[in-house]
């Protein structure tokens, strides 16, 4: 919402002092000054000025010649790249010279060979609107008199300030210029009051004219009309088209620049009829009926639905979408003389439900949305409009059609002071919060320690039959009022203290240890493109989305791998052949119904490790430090040869404490040419959310040994159907409790051992806590284990 | 003792103490020692003579021959020392490294920017008294609007610019806009005092550009407990700023509208240049939000607050673009 001080001063003459502070107090009551402009100002140099001739450039297609008189009647040459100028038009022109607006200084120049002598300029060049379109014509609202003049005097340009206002969805009565007033001037506490309006009434009574129904009074609540006749519809005068151009609007014509002036002013939208495209002034307000068509002003024909609110005429046809857009059928037109001027106040949920059905956002809904005023401002509003539409020659006819339908109930409600206080922090009196109340148009009597408030039905965001959020609303005015940054700090007194759980700690332990293996954390988005998973072999079945930005983001993702993929292909394309990059993020596994009976993704938490140009020992390797880091349990790793993605004879699944949780190995090499990867890939991935909410970082004291440890190196020729990790598990029962290392430390294919098998070197150290080994313990050990690995494992010492 | 041995043993000593000090490394002093003091050496073999003098003469003549080996045997204690010292300043100087002469092998990983952000901010509000809340992803329409006080009609849905999923009717199934589906969660499942911070992902149809992006985090904040109002609210982010900014930078609280909150505030910090600079919004529980949850406003009151983690991320490096966050960039991660 944009205002000019010029306007709220209107309603508040005491709004005055320095622009800058006053922004600084609109923004402390909520309205947060987005930008501040002063306008009219430096225009010095830019007079009306009149097209003579038009000629093409001979050396440039994308300007023309314009000769124009800027005052002395004779032709000045300027180079112009708008084309929507007709000879005889009068134009604002900045003669050399000048400094505009935004610091550019016209000089003379030559454009293509051809000099140019100023500069012609658009609405947005002289601060008039966003217009930067073409050459602001002003043939229709200058005099051509006065060519030569300085454009502020031609247009009545007078310094002003207009704020752009961030007006909270909340606040109906801030999106007025009266509403932005009275908020104001109670902040400065300066009177606000609203100008008297007097319309002469001629003619026959409107209630003569028209009939007005309301059928459905929860849709509409009050619904009041007048009737205007001997209308013309022409040009507004040159002031009502600069304030709404200030404000960010396009005049239109006299009709409609009145409509908009009135609902800008006082936030009261507004709806004329042709009254004479409404048989016998019958209009009646109803839900619209089950597919019911209507062709609204743009043209397009509307299939409704009941929850929307038509106005339908004497034939029960819709002719307006009430509150939202009118019909093209009783459209006000050049030819109109007898015009119903409608204005009303519509329930809110149901404009917004038909606003956001019909995708149909406008000026009007926006307020009707936030609920607008049922009470005197509609009177005021339909005043003022007669008062403007007058001025054109229009007659006003007497009386106005006031049909009630369900208002909300606004009669007084108590609210208790120290409830107000303790929201707010604050210690104010009754009366404190009375006056700050009355003082934006509240109702509020103290009655010993509360307060009995009546809304102004201009608020209908603090209207409330919910007491605890009544109190809530009433709290927030008078926070407002009193001032935010006047309310004293203070911190909870909770004193209790503050951790992270262990699945964070967790997850944090993993981060840490990951960076200290030399892996870069990357976090790509979530979304993929369908055919990613394939890509990698994994099911096509995934949650997506119903309105993706773009089609290449509308999976969700199941697994990590394409994300991290794409990643290490993206940075290979960048002269990074080799990254190592970790990833703990969401994947989206099949819906399941939560206890509310709503369907949502399976969320868990993944952890990627993908280490590009090392073979699957380093991701092994990872895995063995993440399970050292966390103190898993029984960590395995089982080759496996159809793991989607993975290589067919490099990968297995991690098994932690029997549960599979994972998988490590190699990408297979056919994902790797399918995302443009060079090289081998290794890959660990990890369902996080099992393996931290399952048992991990259990450790118990062994004493250090203060005996001497025996060590013993084994080699076992071995078939290379039978996993290491078998042969480990065998030595490891085998040997029982003295065995306190075990690792294998040497691989042998080759000379001495047969096709078809390898030997695994493996050391032990035996020691016992309570004495020194004999050699006969040490002998025996070494016996059991040769013969069980021979015996589980056919694998005999080499 | 006759004078003739006496002075063939002095010649002996003096021979040992020429060899010795000719000894140019360990090895030859050793086997110099050897010669005269070891089981066949010279004087030992003297020794043995010893039994054939008369036992007036032995005594004096056994305490000039020990005499003489204690004073061959201090001569290698003394030439082993030098010797030694010279071998440890040979064998040092033969190890002599250039330091700046490093082939980098082991190089370290570096945590995401938004990661060690949101660290950071766990870790002030942890101190703070506060846990950890997180919560799904992908939300339900209660959990994102409706529990929050934003029916269906509400415009502040519109404001949200939502990404639904493709899960039951239309419109109810979404990736959340903002974590506090969390805070609801939290309120359903946790009995009050709650003093949470919920950070995590959040979404909105924002197309990717220099300063969107359609996937972000967010921190928020909630605070559930007896008497705890607007001053306790401005109070906390003060703390908060002050702790994670430093506590020269200032904060102030301007009305504004959420419908999960009222009173309803956005926060600003002060900046080094006087402005100040809006960092989140906050507010007082909406009394409604409390009963959605099945929390007694009469008895409880709290507060929140959310604001983005990206962006601060943004503001301390000064990224002139918010997709290096999700590019993935070596280049990128590996400078923090």
């Amino acid at each position: 919402m944009k205002v000019l001080l010029s306007w709220l001063q209107e309603f508040a003459p005491g709004i005055e002092g320095d622009p800058v502070e006053l922004g600084e107090t609109l923004s402390a009551l909520g309205l947060a000054v987005e930008e501040m402009t002063i306008t009219g100002q430096g225009l010095d140099g830019i007079v009306l000025a009149k097209v003579l001739d038009l000629s093409p450039h001979p050396d440039a297609d994308k300007i023309q010649i314009v000769q124009v008189d800027s005052g002395d009647g004779e032709a000045l040459q300027v180079c112009c790249g708008a084309f929507n100028m007709a000879v005889g038009d009068l134009i604002p022109f900045a003669t050399v010279g000048t400094t505009m607006p935004n610091g550019m200084e016209i000089g003379v120049r030559k454009m293509r060979g051809q000099e140019s002598n100023g500069m012609c300029c658009s609405a947005e060049e002289i601060g008039l609107g966003e217009d930067s379109d073409g050459i602001m014509l002003l043939t229709n609202t200058a005099d051509a008199s006065r060519v030569g003049q300085p454009i502020t005097e031609v247009l009545g340009m007078e310094t002003d300030v207009l704020y752009d206002l961030e007006v909270n969805a909340n606040r109906p009565d801030a999106m007025s210029v009266a509403g932005v007033a009275r908020d104001l001037a109670a902040a400065l506490g300066v009177p606000f009051s609203f100008p008297a309006r007097a319309v002469e009434r001629v003619g026959a009574p409107a209630e003569e004219a028209a009939v007005i129904t309301i059928a459905d009074p929860d849709l509409c609540g009050r619904f009041t009309a007048r009737v205007l006749r001997d209308v013309t519809v022409g040009e507004s005068p040159q002031w009502m088209q600069n304030r709404l151009i200030a404000l960010g609007m396009r005049p239109i014509n006299s009709v409609v620049d009145i409509s908009n002036y009135v609902m800008l002013e006082l936030g009261q939208p507004n709806h004329v009829f042709d009254l004479d495209t409404v048989p016998d002034g019958v209009l009646n307000v109803r839900r619209a009926t089950d597919g019911e068509t209507l062709v609204t002003l743009d043209e397009a024909e509307r299939v409704l639905v009941p929850g929307d609110g038509v106005i339908s005429n004497a034939s029960d046809e819709a002719v307006s979408l009430a509150g939202v857009m009118g019909g093209l059928s009783t459209e006000v037109t050049e030819g109109t003389t007898n015009v119903l001027l409608e204005m009303a106040w519509w329930d809110p949920p149901s404009i917004s439900r038909t606003v956001k059905r019909l995708n149909l956002p406008s000026e009007a809904s926006t307020r009707f949305r936030r609920g607008c005023d049922w009470g005197d401002n509609i009177d005021r509003a339909m005043d003022r409009f007669c008062e403007l539409i007058a001025e054109t020659g229009a007659t006003i006819a007497p009386g106005q059609i006031d049909v009630a339908g369900t208002v909300p109930d606004v009669s007084a409600q108590t609210v208790r002071t120290a409830k107000v206080n303790g929201l707010l922090g604050t210690d104010l009196t009754a009366d404190e919060m009375a006056d700050y109340l009355t003082a934006i148009g509240f109702g509020a009597t103290v009655a010993g320690d509360d307060l009995s408030i009546e809304v102004p039905t201009f608020r209908w965001d603090v209207v409330s039959t919910h007491s605890a959020e009544f109190e809530a609303n009433i709290a927030e005015e008078v926070g407002r009022m009193y001032g935010f940054e006047r309310i004293e700090k203070t911190v909870p007194k909770g004193g209790q203290a503050g951790y992270l759980s262990e699945y964070q700690k967790g997850r944090r332990l993993v981060r840490n240890v990951l960076i200290g293996a030399g892996c870069d954390e990357t976090q790509p988005m979530p979304f993929l493109a369908p055919g990613d998973l394939a890509a990698v072999g994994l099911s096509e079945e995934a949650v997506s989305l119903s309105n993706p930005l773009d089609a290449s983001e509308s999976v969700l993702r199941t697994s990590l791998m394409p994300g991290q993929l794409k990643s290490i292909a993206y940075n290979q394309s960048h002269r990074s052949p080799n990254p190592r990059f970790f990833e703990a993020g969401t994947v989206f596994l099949a819906p399941q119904e939560n206890d509310r009976g709503e369907m949502l993704p399976d969320e868990h938490e993944y952890l990627a490790v993908a280490l590009a140009g090392e073979e699957a020992p380093a991701a092994i390797a990872v895995l063995n430090l993440l399970a050292d880091a966390l103190a898993l349990p029984n960590v395995q790793v089982r080759n496996a040869d159809s793991l989607a993605g993975m290589h067919p004879t490099r990968s297995g699944e991690v098994v932690i404490a029997g549960r599979t949780r994972g998988v490590v190995g190699e990408i297979s090499p056919s994902v790797l040419r399918t995302f443009g990867i060079d090289g081998r890939v290794a890959w660990l991935q990890l369902d996080l959310t099992e393996v931290l909410n399952g048992p991990h970082g259990k450790r118990s004291y062994r004493p250090v040994s203060k005996f001497p440890s025996s060590d013993m190196d084994l080699a076992f020729v071995v078939p290379d159907e039978t996993g290491a990790d078998r042969v480990r598990n065998t030595i490891s029962k085998a040997a029982g409790d003295l065995l306190v290392e075990l690792s294998l430390v040497d691989i042998y294919r080759g000379a001495g051992v047969d096709d078809g098998a390898r030997s695994l070197a493996f050391r032990l150290r035996f020691q016992a806590n309570d004495r020194t080994l004999t050699d006969d313990e040490i002998t025996n050990t070494r016996e059991s284990i040769i013969s069980a690995v021979a015996k589980q494992n056919n694998g005999n010492l080499r | 003792m006759r004078q003739n041995e006496a002075m063939e043993l002095d010649a002996l000593v003096e021979r040992a103490s020429t060899e010795i000090a000719a000894a140019t490394d360990l090895e030859s002093l050793a086997e110099v020692e050897r010669s005269f003091v070891g089981k066949k050496g010279e004087l030992v073999g003297l020794k043995k003579t010893l039994g054939q003098l008369e036992p007036e003469e032995r005594k004096a003549a056994g305490q000039a021959l020990n005499e003489a080996m204690s004073s061959v045997a201090a001569v290698v204690v003394d030439r082993r020392a030098v010797l030694a010292t010279a071998a440890e300043a040979e064998q040092l100087a033969s190890e002599r490294l250039d330091l700046t002469e490093v082939i980098e092998e082991v190089k370290r990983g570096h945590l995401h920017l938004v990661t060690q952000a949101r660290d950071r901010l766990e870790d002030v509000f942890v101190g703070m008294g506060f846990t950890v809340a997180e919560g799904p992803e992908v939300e339900s329409a209660w959990y994102n609007f409706e529990a929050l006080n934003i029916p269906e009609w509400h415009p502040a849905r519109g404001s949200f610019d939502t990404i639904f999923v493709d899960l039951g009717e239309p419109e109810t199934t979404m990736l959340r806009s903002h974590t506090s589906p969390v805070q609801v969660r939290t309120m359903e499942n946790q009995e009050p005092p709650i003093y949470i911070v919920a950070p995590g992902r959040t979404f909105r149809t924002d197309t990717a550009d220099a300063t969107h992006l359609p996937a972000f985090n967010q921190i928020e904040g909630l605070v559930i407990d007896k008497g705890i109002g607007l001053g306790d609210l401005a109070g906390t982010i003060e703390s908060f700023v002050g702790a994670f900014f430093g506590h020269e930078v200032k904060t102030r609280l301007r009305p504004s509208y959420f419908p999960f909150t009222e009173p309803s505030a956005e926060f600003d910090i002060s900046t080094p240049s006087g402005d100040w600079l809006e960092l989140g919004g906050c507010g007082v529980v909406q009394p409604k939000v409390l009963e959605n949850c099945g929390i007694d406003p009469e008895i409880w009151q709290g507060f929140a607050f959310g604001f983005g983690i990206d962006r601060l991320a943004v503001m301390r490096y000064q990224l002139d673009d918010i997709r290096e966050l999700v590019n993935n960039d070596v280049r990128f991660l590996r400078q923090f």
